[in-house]
């Protein structure tokens, strides 16, 4: 198994125990909120899972940034968010694949970014640092 | 729940200090940041064991669920001198193997899984004896008072302290003064 495949089955078994979900609904792709039903207090205890099964510490808001789009941040305007915004998000979440949502994104869109894959791709980076 | 109800309930906490949500009687162990260990006397004085149920009273697993969580969270909050509001996040697993009725004391015993700034998680078992009753994996959450959502007057010092629950830290002595 490559360590890339070994990474993906750990945070498969990390997914199904915090969320209850089925293996096979663990895809790279999954949305953790839309696809797999992850609640705002589900990415503590994945993050508490994931801390134990790669031994590892993951720094508050690294893997999720919080308050990213608040109002206060002046990164979204009408309910969209703006280039500033985007930037801010490529700085804040280089794990993620920020060109999917495209040039103007609504602000619901952000929570697509969060994918199997990213924290995959975010635990890969980790492991090799 | 209205916005009237909340207020109703704000005021209950803040002017009546005879609500009373103990599920634990005492700490028998308290290792800061560790482990903790409380116990809950079950009795058939307390009403809720009639309606459950009647002609068998047993603890309601809820309840043992809510005691276990009060000796996780007081070992959590202990390890930031209550600095922040710990709130029942999550129990991702929880498994009952048997059941308590009155005469039985319940043996909660927490251990401190892992701290963040974040949040805690804790595992807990009851036994009664020897005997499993139950086991828990409980996540909570810190919430700041900055944070949105959260009345001015929710204050884990206080609420701890108000509703006397930190009386349940003073471990108990004996008859005899041990």
């Amino acid at each position: 198994m490559s360590a890339s495949e070994e990474v993906f089955e750990k945070v498969r078994e990390t997914l199904i125990d915090a969320l209850g979900v089925d293996d096979d609904e663990v895809n790279a792709e999954a949305t953790l909120i839309g696809d797999l039903g992850a609640e705002s207090i589900d990415f503590l205890d994945i993050v508490f899972r994931l801390e134990k099964a790669f031994d590892i510490k993951i720094p508050r808001g690294e893997l999720f940034p919080e308050n990213l789009t608040s109002a206060e941040s002046g990164f979204v305007q009408d309910g969209v968010i703006t280039p500033t915004g985007l930037q801010e998000l490529r700085v804040r979440m280089p794990h993620a694949d920020i060109d999917k949502l495209g040039d103007s994104p609504k602000l619901e869109s952000v929570s697509d970014l969060f994918t199997v894959g990213m924290i995959c791709k975010f635990l890969e980076a980790k492991l090799a640092s | 729940m209205g916005l009237n109800g909340a207020v109703f309930i704000e005021t209950y906490l803040q002017g009546n200090r005879q609500m009373r949500w103990f599920w634990i009687d005492r700490f028998i162990k308290f290792e800061s940041g560790k482990t903790a260990t409380a116990v809950k006397n079950v009795s058939l004085a307390e009403e809720h064991l009639h309606d459950h149920f009647p002609g068998f009273p047993i603890m309601p697993a809820s309840l043992m669920i809510e005691g276990m969580a009060q000796t996780g969270g007081i070992l959590l909050g202990e390890t930031h001198s209550f600095k922040h509001i710990v709130i029942l996040a999550k129990v991702p697993k929880a498994t009952f193997h048997s059941w308590a009725c009155p005469g039985d004391t319940l043996h909660y015993k927490a251990d401190l899984l892992d701290v963040k700034e974040e949040g805690g998680i804790v595992n807990v078992t009851a036994t009664c004896g020897d005997r499993l009753v139950a086991e828990a994996e409980i996540v909570f959450a810190h919430v700041d008072q900055m944070d949105a959502d959260v009345p001015a007057s929710a204050d884990q010092k206080n609420f701890v302290f108000e509703v006397g629950l930190m009386g349940i830290l003073d471990v108990g002595q004996s008859g005899t003064g041990n």
